[in-house]
């Protein structure tokens, strides 16, 4: 049978104005616009979004668990970058 | 095979102890992940077949809010289904290659759905005693060690809740209605009762999967842990109704807390499991038969979109 | 001589039986649909027929003013009190009779509702407002099914030219007020449907030739539902719908 030749395509959805469209999960159709309309139809029953994108999961190009050491874990000797690095003394308040 | 854990396993082990959350990319024993796909297919399994026995009473239900509310409910299984098919496709299998292990009986659903709804009265203890059951498995999932499963449960269990409280108050109904609906209410609670507790599964101390799940903290609760947590919760919902308890031997039990319970009749566990229960066949059936008289419809937006993509090319 | 509150109701009433009966016909595509997706999208249309069905019957039932519910109307009239039109009330067939009958009801609809917010019933005007919005999306729906089922294999153009045959017959009668809405066009209540006709016709006729389909030549027609002339569906619809409500008179669910 012919399910498995409709695409995979993964779900965003903004839930309110000034939110990221966050991920929800997965669906699948036979192009975008049908994507979009059955994402509405799945995701959105209570009222749980705003906007909605989809994009095809074929489409998306992730960072491999392989990778995760070279990719991250330089960041993580930079404390320098994060506010909290810097105590202020209490007189000044807060920067 | 007895050989020692190897780097991987045991660096895997340890993100599950530190209750780091496993996510699709990540390296897992090929144990973990075919253990997760059997959980949780299955558990989608339960929720698309799970619409068969309440489906059939959206043409009949009695008031046009009650009509609604089982629509909306049994759509939301479909959803759900939806939700946990998506989560079990991270681990790189299909959805057509679940959907034919559910048709040709290598995948399980829940035992329960074998079970006929009977009256009204069941559309009332479905929603109140079986997703009840439900969710106190799901509850303690949520906290399940593969990301995806647990943003399911997530995401499930805050539908859920509404699915419990309609299936109470159609139960209030009954129970505070004519005689004819409180019996239809005691009647379906005889049925429905026990099949409840064997949702949770066999006593741990026979369940084949448990101890590994537990390890690999795909399953964060005992079956008979969760079990006790519904019997106890149940018994003043049933005081409440003023219905008769169908286990004649419920005691309290001081000591543990918790309530005692009589034994359940696992011969009939069993037996439905196998295969004879009133409805094993008529679900995979009616399964298979709108799968199949659906077959057209994806094949035509198959060649639908065969055809625009060769047409866009042409254009281009 | 009926007043026009009586009429008004009697108007609020069959626009319940169309919806309800509609949607209780696309409820049954529950767990029968070709995909989970699209279960899950039917589900979604049926509701906002019951939903639709509920504001129509209960505005219908405050009128009346007799202490009557939107379940007395729903479950306690017969099949020939019930006044809906006949295209609702055909039994849902496969996936592309479905479609075929919500492509003709969407676009009617479409029209429909869009004039009866500016109803002078204000009430009337109120739920076509709400309900339009519904409507966009399911022509929406129903125009891509048209256009793939249309354009996809042999066999879905072949159930798609059946099931515009089976179901042509059944249009005419929406273009046709009866007398209880000539007399609420006139107050400037009800819809008059002969002013959508064209553009109906128009719409469906741009709509299958996309699809590469086309209007059946058929000369038949059948009509009735306004009048409580029903096919043979209604009935054997209406008593699985009551069954449980009328065993058990007077109970509350």
């Amino acid at each position: 049978m012919s399910l498995e030749n409709l695409e995979l395509f993964e779900v965003f959805v903004r839930s309110s104005r000034g939110l990221d469209h966050k991920h929800v999960g997965s669906l699948h159709a036979e192009d975008a616009e049908h994507a979009l309309d059955y994402a509405r139809d799945c995701y959105t029953r209570r009222s749980e979004g705003i906007s909605i994108w989809v994009v095809k999961s074929a489409d998306i190009c992730s960072s491999q668990e392989d990778d995760a050491p070279e990719f991250f874990d330089p960041s993580d000797d930079k404390p320098y970058r994060h506010a909290t690095y810097y105590p202020l003394p209490k007189e000044v308040g807060n920067m | 095979m007895n050989s020692l854990p190897s780097d991987l396993e045991r660096a895997f082990q340890a993100k599950i102890d530190n209750e780091y959350k496993i996510e699709p990319k990540d390296w897992m024993p090929a144990g973990y992940r075919k253990n997760l796909i059997r959980q949780i297919s299955q558990h989608a399994h339960s929720e698309v077949i799970g619409m068969q026995p309440e489906g059939h009473w959206i043409t009949r239900a009695p008031s046009l809010r009650r009509k609604a509310v089982l629509l909306a409910k049994v759509q939301d299984e479909a959803g759900h289904g939806l939700y946990l098919y998506s989560a079990t496709e991270t681990m790189g299998i299909t959805r057509a290659e679940l959907i034919d292990a559910l048709q040709t009986g290598q995948a399980k659903y829940a035992s329960i759905f074998n079970y006929p709804t009977q009256t009204w009265g069941d559309i009332g203890t479905v929603g109140w005693l079986v997703d009840g059951a439900a969710i106190c498995n799901q509850v303690s999932l949520q906290r399940t060690s593969y990301g995806p499963y647990a943003r399911s449960m997530i995401r499930i269990c805050k539908e859920e809740s509404f699915h419990q409280r309609q299936g109470y108050q159609i139960m209030m109904e009954l129970a505070k209605g004519t005689p004819e609906q409180k019996s239809m209410a005691q009647d379906s609670l005889n049925r429905f009762y026990w099949p409840s507790l064997m949702m949770f599964g066999p006593h741990d101390s026979e369940s084949a999967h448990s101890a590994k799940s537990m390890k690999w903290k795909i399953k964060r609760e005992t079956n008979d842990d969760l079990r006790q947590k519904f019997i106890d919760q149940t018994v003043p919902q049933i005081e409440f109704l003023g219905l008769e308890h169908p286990d004649k031997d419920l005691k309290w039990n001081e000591e543990r807390g918790h309530y005692d319970a009589g034994e359940i009749d696992w011969e009939e566990f069993h037996n439905v499991i196998n295969g004879n229960g009133h409805c094993n066949r008529q679900r995979i059936s009616h399964h298979v038969a709108a799968h199949e008289e659906g077959a057209w419809v994806r094949d035509a937006q198959n060649a639908y979109n065969a055809k625009m993509k060769a047409r866009r090319a042409e254009a281009a | 001589m009926l007043d026009l509150k009586e009429k008004t109701k009697q108007y609020s009433t069959r626009l319940g039986d169309d919806s309800l009966i509609l949607g209780h016909r696309i409820s049954e595509w529950t767990s029968n649909g070709p995909f989970l997706e699209e279960d899950i999208a039917l589900g979604n249309v049926a509701l906002d027929y019951i939903g639709r069905a509920r504001m129509f019957y209960t505005y219908a039932a405050d009128l009346a003013g007799n202490g009557k519910t939107e379940d007395d109307l729903a479950y306690l009239r017969s099949e020939r009190e019930f006044q809906n039109y006949l295209i609702n009330e055909l039994p849902r067939g496969d996936f592309a009779f479905t479609m075929v009958r919500q492509l003709f009801v969407d676009v009617f609809f479409s029209y429909y509702l869009k004039a009866l917010t500016n109803s002078n019933d204000t009430e009337l005007a109120a739920i076509a407002t709400k309900s339009l919005k519904e409507t966009r999306y399911h022509l929406r729906r129903s125009r891509d099914w048209t256009l793939r089922l249309g354009l996809g294999t042999d066999e879905s153009k072949a159930r798609m030219t059946k099931a515009l045959a089976e179901i042509w017959g059944y249009v005419h009668e929406l273009f046709e007020p009866d007398e209880l809405e000539l007399e609420l066009i006139a107050c400037g209540i009800a819809v008059d449907t002969r002013e959508i006709k064209d553009n109906w016709f128009a719409d469906i006729g741009a709509i299958l030739s996309e699809a590469d389909l086309a209007i059946p030549d058929a000369e038949w027609a059948v009509r009735g539902g306004r009048k409580g002339y029903h096919t043979e569906h209604l009935s054997m619809l209406l008593s699985v719908m009551q069954s449980v409500h009328r065993a058990h008179p007077g109970a509350n669910w």
